[in-house]
């Protein structure tokens, strides 16, 4: 028993990831962890992007189901669960059973190495940036199993659509990725490096976010790898694969219940690994906003007070809107509930202003904060942009970010090399 | 990567044939892996199990299967099969067990987290050469696929 106990606390004190440090058990809490917030993230995407594109489109979205239609993803959930299973007559049994594992399978795999901290991930490879590019265009191999084990001309065309848009985009993303970790060999000290928390320290280090760094190149390959990474994942307006309108759904038209709810789950995940890619590499990963402009202790005590601030800032809108529900006998339940919700959010919040626990969360909010604030850009993108077609798609692919992606590393590298050799040698 | 391999060249099916292939890629790069090599097989990776045989697959699923799917497979060609395949193997073991020289007498003490730096140095300082040629081959290749494609030039 002792050594076991040991085991588990050699590792506390440590200043490195569990991979890197060799410690199975804090490995395995790590990745459970990640499943579990992933999973509340995917449940949270499904009802937040309900309700904003209601509220773009001037209505109001799900709001019957709990207060606010909170109790919505959970009740998608349970109808997908309880669904008939189909088939297809002649389709290829073995290949329609894989053609979801696979997917979720690469959308999942990714997050081993996304640093939610300086030591806060599962492991840290220093092949990472090329690990998560390599894993997550596994996923097309899935969706091109999923459209032709289904036996059917619109799945078919709809995934060939898919990937043949995926593998596009990924070379405009290899490019604005190269070029950011071009960056990353400008430190005073150190090399550069493929690593994803070598990258946030390269940051760190240089004392500016990659994304402001030579403007405009810092800027443009963080554009390109914006547009590449919504084309990536065949979401608005790149989604014509998947949309109603044209290929009924694309490649997992004749995949229902659960095996359609693992695609889902596995889009939206990539969704959430590719913004913490643009995050890591551009936006500072876990950094929290201006650490070199304003620093000092004060406003370290400031910018670690929000994390608690934004979660009893929620509570006080729970408050709010169950304050506005209407009094009739009907809705009581959901007061109560809006309000026990706006309580379990108060108290968490509350709980994160206490100093211990202030200081390890940080981190960790200000990373998850950036990538919400892009999987907001995403449902904003489809509340508002018109759908491409594919031509047009494919032109832009090659025919625009391509070059662009090209001229941004070239001038990169030359402005680096200048920098390297003449400005400060 | 044995089972994948010997899927590859029994599944009569041409789709179950390139996935197999993409399985054997993958235990390629795991190879790659524990010779130290994180950044080779993280490109092989992307650039073989993500991109080559995607393209295959395409072709694969773009023509028709039926037609090679009820084909009856044959060997009838054993004998001269087995004769090569037996040479190879005598080559190997004879390499194997006379030609002990060339293998490194211990594991070799690489460390790997520089196997990027190396690749890198290597390509773009002693490599550059045939770095660049090997560029220029795959232009070539390109411009005759397209050239091939077009349907006007």
């Amino acid at each position: 028993m002792a050594p076991i106990i040991q085991y588990i606390e050699s590792y506390l004190g440590s200043n490195q990831t569990p991979g890197g440090a060799g410690n199975m058990f804090w490995a395995l809490v790590y990745i459970l962890l990640v499943f579990v917030g992933l999973s509340v993230a995917v449940i949270a995407m499904n009802w937040l992007e309900r309700k904003i594109l209601a509220h773009m489109q001037v209505r109001l979205g799900p709001m019957r189901v709990g207060p606010h239609g909170l109790l919505q993803p959970i009740a998608d959930a349970l109808k997908l669960l309880l669904k008939e299973d189909i088939m297809p007559a002649e389709a290829d049994a073995a290949l329609f059973w894989v053609a979801p594992f696979v997917v979720v399978l690469a959308a999942f795999t990714v997050f081993v190495v996304v640093p939610f901290g300086p030591t806060h991930a599962i492991t840290d490879m220093n092949i990472g940036i090329l690990f998560m590019l390599g894993v997550s265009s596994l996923s097309v191999l899935g969706i091109v199993m999923a459209g032709w084990a289904s036996n059917s001309h619109y799945p078919l065309i709809g995934a060939l659509r898919s990937s043949a848009q995926m593998v596009s985009y990924e070379v405009a993303m290899g490019l604005a990725v190269v070029s950011a970790v071009l960056m990353t060999s400008l430190n005073p000290t150190g090399t550069g490096t493929l690593s994803m928390i070598g990258i946030v320290q390269a940051q760190l280090a240089q004392g500016e976010w990659f994304i402001f760094k030579f403007f405009p190149l810092g800027l443009t390959a963080f554009f390109i790898f914006a547009v590449a990474m919504v084309a990536e994942t065949n979401r608005a307006p790149f989604d014509l694969a998947e949309a109603e309108s044209e290929l009924t759904a694309g490649f997992h038209t004749e995949y229902s219940g659960f095996r359609w709810s693992l695609f889902f789950l596995a889009e939206y995940s990539a969704m959430i690994a590719v913004s913490s890619i643009a995050v890591t590499l551009w936006l500072g990963g876990w950094l929290r906003p201006f650490p070199n402009l304003l620093d000092g202790s004060t406003w370290d005590l400031v910018f670690s007070l929000f994390p608690g601030a934004a979660f009893i800032f929620l509570a006080a809108m729970c408050f709010f809107n169950a304050a506005r529900m209407p009094k009739h006998p009907f809705f009581r339940i959901q007061t109560i509930g809006l309000a026990g919700f706006g309580a379990v959010l108060g108290l968490i919040g509350l709980v994160l202003l206490i100093p211990g626990v202030r200081v390890r969360v940080q981190d960790i909010f200000w990373f998850a904060a950036k990538v919400a604030a892009f999987m907001y850009l995403y449902i904003w993108y489809r509340g508002t942009f018109p759908r491409y077609r594919f031509d047009q798609l494919m032109k832009m692919g090659w025919k625009v970010l391509l070059p662009l992606g090209l001229a941004v590393l070239i001038l990169t590298a030359s402005v680096a090399l200048l920098q390297e050799k003449i400005w400060h040698p | 990567m044995l089972l994948g391999g010997v899927l590859v060249i029994t599944r009569k099916n041409p789709v179950h044939s390139a996935l197999a292939l993409i399985v054997t890629l993958l235990a390629q790069a795991s190879i790659y892996l524990m010779l130290y090599a994180p950044f080779v097989a993280g490109v092989q990776i992307i650039l073989y199990a993500g991109g080559i045989m995607v393209l295959f697959l395409f072709v694969i699923m773009l023509v028709s299967i039926d037609r090679s799917v009820r084909e009856r497979q044959f060997n009838s060609q054993w004998v001269v099969g087995m004769i090569a395949a037996t040479a190879l193997g005598g080559l190997l073991i004879a390499v194997y067990t006379k030609g002990t020289s060339i293998f490194p007498d211990r594991a070799l003490s690489i460390v790997e987290g520089d196997n990027t730096q190396q690749v890198a140095t290597m390509l773009y300082g002693q490599y550059m050469f045939a770095f660049e040629i090997a560029s220029l081959l795959l232009l070539v290749a390109i411009i005759g696929a397209v050239v091939m494609a077009k349907k006007r030039i």
